[in-house]
Formats: C-alpha cells, structure tokens, sequence
C-alpha cells in the first residue's frame, strides 16, 4: 500500500486517497473554439509513460483535496506532490529517470 | 396534531447498551456545523463562535464546549450542546455578513462516539491505518480517515481518549466492527 | 519404541509438563516446547505422509516452516486444518492429528501404484496427454484430475473462529529474532527508535535455540538470549512478536505479518481471535531471515530417515530428540560435520561421514576426525533401500570427471545430509530488491536497490555467530540511523563478506545408474526430480520461469524453499550456462501460507460490507417488508401481505399511490448543499441546464454530464436562497457526483465563491404520493400553505411538520401528485409514523422500490445507471428540453457537437409494447428490426446472423395499463414509432412495437390532480 505525502496532511496510507488521472490538462478556456480533433485530444489523450507521471491524487477520506504528484510507474516512488495552481517540480534526473 | 420535537431516534437505539463499560460508547447528541470559506473570513468565525479555528492543518480549537476541527483548508466542523445550531447560523449570518462563506446545518449526518482508556489506540488501529503513536498523534489532533469500511473524523481530546464522527448510517457498522475488534484487546 | 530417542536432559522442553496427543489414531506422548514433528521423532516416527503425485512413503526433512514434506492435518469437525508443517506445529495436550495423501492407510496406500507406473508421468505429463479427444477434457479429464489432485482434505464448513487485524507503524521492524535480529533490536531500541520484532517460532533465539556451547559478549548463548528478550520485553519502545510470519513485502516499506495466537493451545478462551493480521508500516527494515539448509539431490534420498543435517543437529539440541541411533551423514558443507559431531556426543552412531568434496580437509574435518568420526572424501551416495524408513545406503568413491567407482552399502536408520545453505531473501526480493549471485557462495545475496530495507547475519551471507550478532547490531544501529534521524555517531559498518565462504553444491551428487530409471528428488512436495529439470531443458524450456512452471519444481506451497536453488543449478548445468544467466524464479508473497480467515478479517456476516438503513427500516421490517441492495443500503422492495407475491404486492401498491395516497422512504437519495454567491453560476456549468431564472422556492430536474458528453447523473434540485440550493443525486451516484463537482470548483474554477456540502446522512426524506397525499399532509403541516397556488408543482418549501423542521418539496416520480418531506434524520421515523397515522382514513399504503420503478417507467422517466450507460447523452433520452441553449458552456458541451454525437442513428429512448399484453420482456434482451425470411417467428434459431439494434433496459408489469411494458435503447428509435421489432429469447421470438416512452398521462394532469 503506498504511502502518499498529502501536501496539506502529511502522509498517509493510499487508503484514504483515490486517484484523480493525468495532471496539467487545463479544461480549454472555450471548449467551442477546438476542433474535434483537438477536443478529442483533450478528451481521452493521455501520455502514459513509463517513468516519472504527473498525475491528480484526491485525499478524499481527508481534507478533501485534489494536489498533484510526479510518481515513478516503473518503481512507485514520489518524487514530489504539490498543491493544485502549483509548478511541476523539477527533479533531479537520477530521480527521475526510469530504472531499465 | 402530534408534537414530534422531541421525537429523537438515535440510529444506534437497539444496537447501542447504554451504560457499557467497555472502551467505546456513545456520545450525546451534538450540533453539527460545516463551515466552509475562504481562509480571511474564519477570523470572524472566532468572534461569534467563541472558537478561533485552527490554521494549521489537522488541529482542533475548542473553548468550553465547543469546538473547530480542521478538516481540509477550507473547511471545518463547528461542534457545540444540542440545539444551538439554529443560534450559531444567525450569530455567524450578522459577524460575517457581507463576506461569503457557507454554513450547513449537518447536526444528524453524524453520530459520535467516544474511545476511551488505556486501549483506545489498539482499538482504533484493528481499523484505523494511522500511527496514533502521541507524538505522531497528539493530543489535539483531528483528520477525517478510515475506520475499516468506513470513513471517520478522529480527534483526539486527550491523551487516552479519541472522539470519533461517523456518518448515521455506517454508525451501526462502526459499532459492531468496534465490538468485533474489542475481543482482541 | 516409544520415547525411546529422546535424551534424558538438555533441550528447551518442559519434562514437568508431558502432553498427550494422536497421531492416525494412535496415542503418543510428548512435552511442552516440542512441535509435532519432535514429538514424533521422539516417539521413533519418521514416516508421517505419502507425496503428492508418486504417493511415495515420506518423513521429516527441516525443523522449521521450510518443511517439505511433513505436511499433516490437525484437528476434526469445524477446527480442521489441512497441510500444516509439523516442524510448525506447537504439542498441546489432547492434539489430535491425521497424515494427509493416502488411501487406505499412510502405512499401505493405493495410489502408490503411480511410483511403479511413474515412467509414464514425465514433466509435463498432463499437457501431453489429455490433450485429444478436445471434448473429453470438460467431462473426463479434468474431473477425474480434479479428484486425484491435491492435498489434504479442505474443510468444509464455516470457520467458527475469529480474526483479528492490527495496523501498527514504527521506526524499525526488525524479522526474524535469530541472533541478528535480536542483536539489531537491541541497537535500535538503544538509538531511540520505535521497533517491533517478529519470528515466526514460539519462542525468539532462532538459531540460538540450538546453542549450547557458544557464547555472545562473554556470556553463553541461552543467557545472552534471556537476557535480550528481558531487555526487550521491559523497553516501553519495543513490542516483539513471536508465532508471527512476516509474510509479505508491499510498496512503501508495509509489510503483512501474521500472528498465530490460539492455535499452540489446547483450550483457547472463547471468542479470542485465533491469528491477528498485522498491516506494519515501518520507516526502515532490517531483514535478519537467516538462512534455509539445501537437501542434496542423490537418487532415493527421500525416504523417511532422510533429513538435514542441520534440522537433525536441532532436533537433538533444542528438542533433546535423536532422530536415529545409526547416521550416515552426506556432505557438501562442512555444516554437516557440526552435526556428526553433536550427535555422535549423544552417542548416535555416525557410520561415516561421506563428503562429496574431493578433499575432506579443515577444521571441521579434523574435529570429525579428532572425534574419531569416519571421513570418507570424494564419496557420493548412489541410491538408499528401506521400505518406510531407510535401512542402507550405497555410496561409492567418485572423481571430479564424475566417474564413480566400486560401490559399497553402509546400514543405518537415519540419514543428515547438507548441501549448504540459501539466504532467505523473499521479503528483500519481493520488495524489488536486487540479487547478485556469489558463485564461492553459490547463493544470490541482496544487492541493494530496496528503499529502507536492508539486510543482516545469514540472509546476506554471513556465518559465524560473532559476525553475524556483529551485522546485527550494524543493522539495528543504521536503521534507527536513518529512521530517527539525529545525531547517532559511531554507527558500525555492516560485517564484509569473508573470503573463505563455503557454498555447498548446487548439482546432483553422481551415481552410476541410468538417469532414466531413477528418482532423485530436487522438490520433494511436488515430486519433482533432477531428471524431470533435465527433460524440461531438452524439451527446448531456456527460462526458470517456464521450467518452473512446465515441471512444476518450486510451485507447492512451500514455494520451493528447500528446492529452488537445486533446480536452478540442475538446469543451468544442463544448459551449460553459469546460474545467474538463467537467472531466478520471481518470489511471491506469502512466504507460508496465510490462512484467509486472517485475510477476511472482522469482513464477514455482517461485517462483510457496511449495512446502511435509513431511519424507517426497522418499521419496514415490522411490517414484512422485502429489501433489496441498492449499493450499501438496504431498500424496502416491496410490503407484501399476507400470502401476497411480489407481482401481487407491487400492483396493489402502485394501485394505491395511482388511487389515494402512498408512502415511500427516499432517504438514500444523495443530497448536495451548494452554498455562495456564485453556487447558481457553478450550477450552470456544472448541469445542462440553466439556473439563473429559478427562483427562490422552485426546484428543477437537472441532468449533468461528464466531459465526454455522457449523462453523469441526474435529480431534482430545490433553490432555498438566490446562494443556496438543494441538490439531489441518484442513490448509487451520490459519492461520485460530489467528487466530480469538487474536482471542477478546485482545479478549474477555483476563483468561484460557493461550496458544497455532502447532506445525504443529515435528512431522512419521506415521499408522499398519490390524489390524496395533499389531504394527509395538510394534518402534519400548519406553517406551509400546501395549496397548488401558493406551493405548485416543483417548489420547495421550509416550514415544521409537527413542530420538526422540514424541507418540503412538492415533486413527483410517479406522475402523481405528490410531496416530498425532508426532516432531519433522527427524527425520521416519528415523522414517517405520524404520516402513516394522518392517512391511515385514506388507506395509505407504504409502496418499495419496484413500485416506484414501475410507476416511474410508466411515465417514461428513466433511471440513470439502468436506462443509460456510460454513452447515453441527453438527447438520447429525450431530454434535449433540459439543456440551457443559451449558455456558452458547460461540462460535456462541446461532446455533444461530435459527429458521433449527433448520428441519427445512435440508439435512443422508446417504449415497447409485446404484441402478447400478458409478456413481461427481460431487461438486457436484445432487439432485432427483422426476421430473415426463411425463419419462423417461433423457430429458436430465427436470430442467427441478425444485427441488434438495440436492447431493453426496463420492464415491468404494469397494473394501470393492465400489461407489460418495457423502455428500451433503440438505434434511430424516434423514427420508429409504430414499427414491430423482435426480441429473440431462448424460448422463441417475442414481437413488440415501438412507442412512445410515456405510457400514462402523457399530458402530466395527474400532477395535479
């Protein structure tokens, strides 16, 4: 069971949290404006890399918060969570970098 | 026409033995109040409440017998006796008028119970994940989290006793699971 | 031969305390502290079980939870527990146990004709043979596999025990309490950490228990041990557990302990739970597993008197058991020398000691043969004889080239045998550590790459008692280093490697006899041997990974402990590759089996999932009502009378709301307060529809989407304020729907001043429904003026109901006219029964959910979840008049624009009607548009080839109409209107037509009736 440093409580064991998707996809200002291609995008592209993710975590059964984290998925390991409005941080490529 | 005002039925009636002398029991009924605003109006809060709410993140305030409990940055639950929610709403209503925030009446979405005694911690953690360790879990303390299946406020009041919230209709199943989890003290 | 072997002093047994207990039904006495498998041995029993697939005689091999053979039912009626480890199981008085495997006795067995027919089952044997006729797997084969198959009888009726589970957090959890762990406790305790330390033996000291002459700090081994574990047990910072296996490693340093906590007693207090799970999240983890002795793979070697060496060695020392009177002892480790010593100290004969090592020379050599012990170098052992216990073995001198030469037999009772040792690393791999192969070792040691988990004594290859309680403390000290943080100077450097390591052998010792005609056992519960690993490298297997799985070796519930390294070199050898090119099997948890008892936990009965009822269900009960689940609630389905079906009971309810006056609990309907001066603004953006012209008073149906364009969820919303409404959800949708607004008013508008509050819990909400529900109501009512000109059709109101506050809405789900009550939820039952009283003159008739269903359909209204699916936009259903088209946006706007979107022919919302009014259509069947010419409607194979166009997603028996309807999902349905369609079902073609989705009063006037 992971554990998940909520920006605002600490951390915590994954039980209270569930998972929000990719982060940094800003809903489109005025969706109108895109074409269906790019609304398509918007929709359902997703980059799924094997490595360091930025993805929304919600400490649902906490203080509520939707935040983002840059996670590992080769390993699971943090490498940050940050509030919502927030920089991505950078990291420090050893950290980063995907394990072969 | 009947007079139903004092027509109360606690969801835990037939389920609870009053008078138990085990670790946990219920609490009387409380008024219950979400508040929820931005950070700059919770000062007022304080001058008609009684209670300055916590900023720090997970901490209760509580002045006589009423108390605050962060429960996220922009929310708390307002505690206080039975019956005053109607009086805390329009007190707030005039200290805060004309900022925005919003206030909710939520005095029977909860029940409380109390976790008391040298054990208490051991019988939260069949069900709680949280290291209620004093230093990782001081006195003072409150945090919505799990209780096995179903989600809770904890706040401990003090250092060997816990004050749990949990929803009306999972309380039957709190209930159980702590009685459950009692046999293994 | 009873009791027999064992010594007259020495041991960690209590003589006071003698122990009854049966064995196949035989009586055998023991002592407090011994485990099953000691007391057998002391009693002379070697032969405890047949194997798995050859059904050959077997006895006890290990000592401890590595046991492969020694698998034994304890217990009868509900308390029977099969495949347990005799080494593993505590004597209490009256213990009753069964051998597992054979037919009909352990002593004559049936199935042991498959050891005489075995050249018939190679590896592999099943996938080769029963692969034709195709279809007699299903009837034939696999049944009768089925019944051959397994081990140990599974009990069959409920467990009567209970479970404990315990979360528990700390700074170091330290596992395994051999001298390391101890030696790391002690350090960590003493830096200030929190620590737990667990073993899975009843008593901490794992291999200590088996010292006599050793000594730590000056003090001999067992005093250093109780003063350790009297430190351990006064510190308030440490909390140590024994009878506990760490049983699994999972992400981020939490690791699964089980604690067996009743089973080593004859008559435990009632109701204790029987093991307790523990979940431990542990800043750091020192790893002090020790290590697993390895068998050596020698034809025959395993008949019952064949053991380790080393399990011999603590059998006599910590049980004071011989386990023979004359010992061959095999060896490839010099392990094996200490035990000829210790036992021929207790006058067991050691006929010789026969070392496969060309040269039998160094100290443990020369203190055999000071001993006077016979040494034979250069010597393998080329098979055993005895029919329940081994008599003789053949040994015969042999060269490197593995030539071996003229053969002799040497008599005895038991044989040691040690071919070195495995570092226990499950817990170190399964955490994603990383393994490096020791070729001096000839073990794979944990290298590095497991985040706060690090290794001490034997499971990283240490040896010697000094070096490893040295590493213990190194561990402990760097732990507590690094998991309290601070200043801890002087913190002592791991134990290096030594130079002069001894790795044993990993290959079959050699023999002069055809390969093909022999059994030389690598896993002895699955019955695999050398041969078969081979044959599974000339079948063209290369990976362990498949090897493993095509001969099976290392896949019994002992996961391969003793054996997983001898098939690794067996089929290295036969690939001519070095070991850590053909690499290692994956270790998986658990490391001994869990029962699921621990897993379940208090999740049974009714604790299984959490039961939620609102505040009138134990009236419904009263009443007889049925319930059905709707997620975790209980619902009343419907209240049948006396001798009343369900299809007799909904029609008379649905019968009473349509003629007078029903009532119904929709309490567990979701219920959001939306708070602040911008709450109408998020509602715009959030819902189809518009807000911004409903007045105070007034409610809406709303209709949400996702992003995607597809409905979301759906229900009534009352404004209280110009900043305040009440919103519900569906039942199901409630936690969802709240997540999905809070996820917007976070990350995407944020600067938006309103707030929502989750209220499902806070109002018990009574339905009253029907003509005369306005007449019931006004009796309760003093502060609402119930008019339908001062409240109409879809407002809402706050005023008392018997002096209680309420929220009143005047909605309807059934078509007619009707009242919503919300009253805090306590209160919620006086109220329901007050209003039960007030209309009892008008038969007021309490109506479930299939009433509700039914009355809902025939109105056409749909129910999210039931009538759509994640695709179903709001045009599909018909309900293109609830979008707000002037707003710009809102969420799931811009979807519904897709060409996909607005295809003509997507499927939409229509009712059926069968030809046949008495037919009630299955939800879920499919709809064709026609039949292919040549079929006859009835014909049961009309379908085939037909495409669906569609499928029913409600059905009901409708009282008012007197026959069945039905709505459905029909592709281009709006076009429909009028057309037959079919509906193929197992017992012929249904025909229906297409009509509108509103059946009764489709011009709403019964609203307000």
């Amino acid at each position: 069971m992971l554990l998940i440093d909520c920006p605002f409580c600490g951390k915590r064991p994954e039980l209270e949290f569930r998972y929000g998707g990719e982060a940094h996809l800003a809903r489109p200002a005025d969706p109108a404006d895109l074409g269906d291609k790019a609304w398509g995008q918007f929709l359902y592209g997703r980059s799924n890399p094997r490595g360091v993710h930025a993805e929304r975590w919600r400490h649902v059964h906490g203080c509520g918060r939707f935040f983002n984290a840059l996670r590992d998925t080769t390993n699971d390991r943090f490498a940050a969570t940050y509030k919502i409005g927030e920089e991505r941080p950078a990291i420090p490529e050893a950290e980063g970098a995907a394990s072969a | 026409m009947p007079d139903l005002t004092q027509a109360r039925q606690s969801v835990l009636e037939g389920i609870e033995a009053s008078g138990r002398a085990g670790t946990f029991s219920l609490l009387p009924p409380l008024s219950r109040l979400n508040y929820r605003g931005r950070i700059s109006t919770v000062g007022r809060v304080a001058a008609a409440f009684g209670v300055e709410p916590a900023m720090e993140p997970c901490r209760a305030a509580i002045f006589g017998d009423r108390a605050a409990l962060w429960l996220g940055p922009d929310e708390w639950l307002l505690l206080a006796k039975e019956g005053e929610a109607r009086s805390i709403i329009d007190r707030l209503a005039i200290a805060l008028a004309p900022l925005s925030y919003s206030l909710v009446d939520v005095s029977h979405r909860q029940v409380a119970l109390k976790i008391a005694g040298p054990q208490a911690e051991l019988l939260l953690n069949a069900g709680c994940p949280l290291d209620l360790d004093r230093q990782a879990f001081p006195v003072g303390m409150c945090t919505r989290t799990l209780l096995q299946k179903t989600e809770i406020v904890l706040w401990r009041v003090a250092e060997t006793e816990f004050h749990i919230e949990v929803a009306r209709s999972f309380a039957p199943y709190a209930w159980r699971f702590l009685e459950q989890a009692e046999r293994d003290l | 031969m009873s009791a027999s072997c064992r010594l007259n002093a020495g041991g960690r047994i209590d003589r006071s305390r003698p122990l009854r207990f049966t064995f196949d039904r035989k009586v055998y006495e023991g002592f407090a502290g011994d485990t099953l498998a000691s007391a057998l041995l002391a009693n002379g029993v070697h032969l405890v079980g047949r194997s798995f697939k050859y059904h050959r005689p077997r006895g006890i091999v290990a000592a401890g939870s590595d046991e492969p053979n020694a698998l034994i039912a304890v217990g009868s009626d509900v308390r029977f527990t099969p495949n347990l480890r005799a080494t593993q199981v505590e004597l209490y008085d009256g213990l009753v146990a069964q051998s597992q495997n054979h037919w009909p006795s352990l002593g004559f067995d049936f199935g042991a004709v498959n050891d005489v027919f075995s050249p018939l089952f190679p590896a592999g044997f099943y996938y080769k043979t029963f692969m034709w006729p195709k279809s007699a797997w299903k009837r034939l084969y696999e049944p009768k596999i089925r019944a051959m198959a397994g081990l140990g009888r599974a009990p069959t009726l409920p467990d009567p025990d209970n479970y404990a589970q315990r979360h528990a957090h700390c700074d170091a959890l330290i596992i395994g309490a051999g001298p390391a762990g101890i030696a790391a406790a002690l350090a960590a305790e003493a830096h200030g950490a929190r620590v737990i330390l667990c073993d899975e033996q009843a008593e901490l000291g794992g291999s200590l228990l088996a010292e006599r002459k050793a000594t730590i700090d000056a003090k001999s081994a067992p005093s250093w041990l109780a003063d350790a574990v009297a430190k351990l047990s006064r510190s308030a910072k440490v909390r140590w557990l024994s009878r506990t296996t760490a049983f699994g490693s999972f992400p981020h340093n939490m690791i699964g302990l089980v604690e067996r906590l009743t089973d080593h007693l004859a008559a435990p207090a009632e109701g204790r739970p029987r093991e307790r799970l523990w979940q431990v999240r542990a800043k750091e983890v020192v790893l002090a597993t020790g290590a697993l002795e390895r068998p050596l793979v020698f034809p025959d070697n395993d008949r019952p008197g064949i053991m380790l060496a080393d399990a011999a060695r603590q059998y006599l020392l910590r049980y004071a058991v011989k386990p023979g009177s004359r010992a061959v002892v095999a060896a490839a480790h010099d392990e094996a020398y200490r035990a000829a010593i210790e036992l021929a100290a207790e006058s067991v004969e050691i006929v010789a000691i026969v070392d496969i090592r060309e040269d039998a020379s160094g100290p443990w050599a020369d203190r055999a043969r000071a001993a006077g012990l016979p040494v034979l170098s250069a010597t393998t052992i080329c098979g055993t004889r005895g029919r329940h216990r081994v008599s003789s073995v053949e040994i015969a001198p042999c060269r490197p080239d593995g030539k071996v030469g003229a053969r002799s037999r040497l008599d005895c009772d038991v044989v040691l045998m040690c071919g070195g040792f495995t570092p226990t690393i499950h817990l170190f791999s399964q955490a994603r550590g990383k393994l490096r192969f020791s070729e001096k070792l000839n073990a794979f040691l944990p290298d590095g790459g497991a985040e706060g988990i690090r290794c001490a004594g034997a499971c990283r290859g240490i040896s010697g008692l000094d070096a490893v309680v040295a590493d213990g403390v190194a561990a402990g000290e760097a732990a507590a280093r690094d998991a309290v943080g601070g200043r801890i100077e002087a913190v002592h450097a791991p134990v290096p490697l030594s130079e002069d390591e001894d790795g044993g052998r990993l290959e079959p010792l050699p023999h002069h006899r055809s390969p093909h005609r022999v059994k030389a056992f690598v896993d002895f519960q699955n019955d695999v041997t050398a041969k078969d690993v081979k044959l599974a490298v000339r079948e063209g297997f290369r990976s362990i990974e498949h090897i493993k799985r095509y001969t099976t070796t290392g896949m019994a519930t002992d996961q391969g402990k003793t054996s997983n390294m001898n098939a690794l070199g067996i089929a290295a050898s036969a690939l001519d590759k070095p070991v850590p090119a053909v690499g290692l099997t994956t270790f998986r948890m658990p490391y001994t089996p869990v029962t699921f008892g621990a897993f379940a936990g208090s999740a049974r009965g009714n604790l299984f999932d959490p039961v939620r009822v609102t505040a009138t269900h134990d009236w419904a009960s009263a009443k007889g009502a049925v319930f059905e689940d709707v997620g975790q609630w209980k619902r009343a389905r419907y209240f049948p009378l006396k001798g009343e079906d369900m299809h007799g009971a909904v029609a008379r309810e649905c019968q009473a709301v349509r003629q007078s006056v029903g009532i119904f609990d929709g309490s567990t309907l979701g219920k959001i307060e939306i708070v602040g001066p911008d709450a109408a603004e998020f509602m715009n953006r959030i819902y189809v529809n518009p807000w911004n012209k409903l007045e105070p008073g007034r409610c809406r149906y709303g209709v949400m989407l996702r992003e995607d364009g597809s409905i979301l969820d759906d229900g009534v919303v009352g404004r209280l304020a110009s900043d305040r409404f009440h919103v519900t959800t569906t039942t199901g949708g409630a936690a969802q729907v709240l997540n999905h607004m809070e996820d917007f008013l976070q990350t995407e508008w944020s600067g938006l001043d309103c707030w929502l509050t989750s209220a499902t819990e806070q109002w018990a909400v009574i339905a009253v429904q029907g003509p005369d529900s306005r007449k019931v109501l006004e009796r309760l009512v003093d502060d609402i003026d119930l008019s339908s000109a001062a409240m109409p059709h879809m407002s809402v109101r706050e005023g008392h109901i018997c002096g209680v506050p309420t929220r009143l809405f005047r909605v309807s789900f059934t078509g007619e006219l009707g009242f919503e009550i919300n009253v805090p939820a306590d209160f919620g039952r006086a109220i329901w029964e007050a209003v039960f009283d007030a209309g009892f003159s008008r038969a007021i008739t309490p109506y479930g959910t299939e009433a509700m269903h039914v009355m809902r359909a025939e109105k056409g209204y749909i129910i999210v979840g039931q009538d759509t699916d994640g695709t179903v936009t709001p045009d599909d259903v018909g309900l293109s008049w609830a979008i707000g088209k002037a707003k710009m946006d809102f969420v799931g706007k811009r979807s519904l624009t897709r060409p996909a979107m607005t295809d003509p022919d997507r499927k939409q919302l229509v009712g059926l009607l069968p030809e046949d009014p008495e037919l009630v259509l299955e939800e879920g069947a499919q709809i064709i548009a026609e039949l292919p010419a040549d079929a006859k409607p009835k014909s049961k194979d009309a379908p085939i080839g037909q495409k669906m166009i569609g499928h029913v997603t409600s059905s009901y028996f409708s009282a008012a109409l007197d026959r069945g309807i039905a709505l459905a999902m029909v592709a281009g349905g709006r076009r429909r209107m009028g057309e037959t369609l079919f509906v193929p079902m197992p017992q012929g073609v249904i025909k229906v037509v297409v009509t509108n989705p509103v059946f009764l009063d489709p011009e709403g006037k019964r609203l307000d009736a």
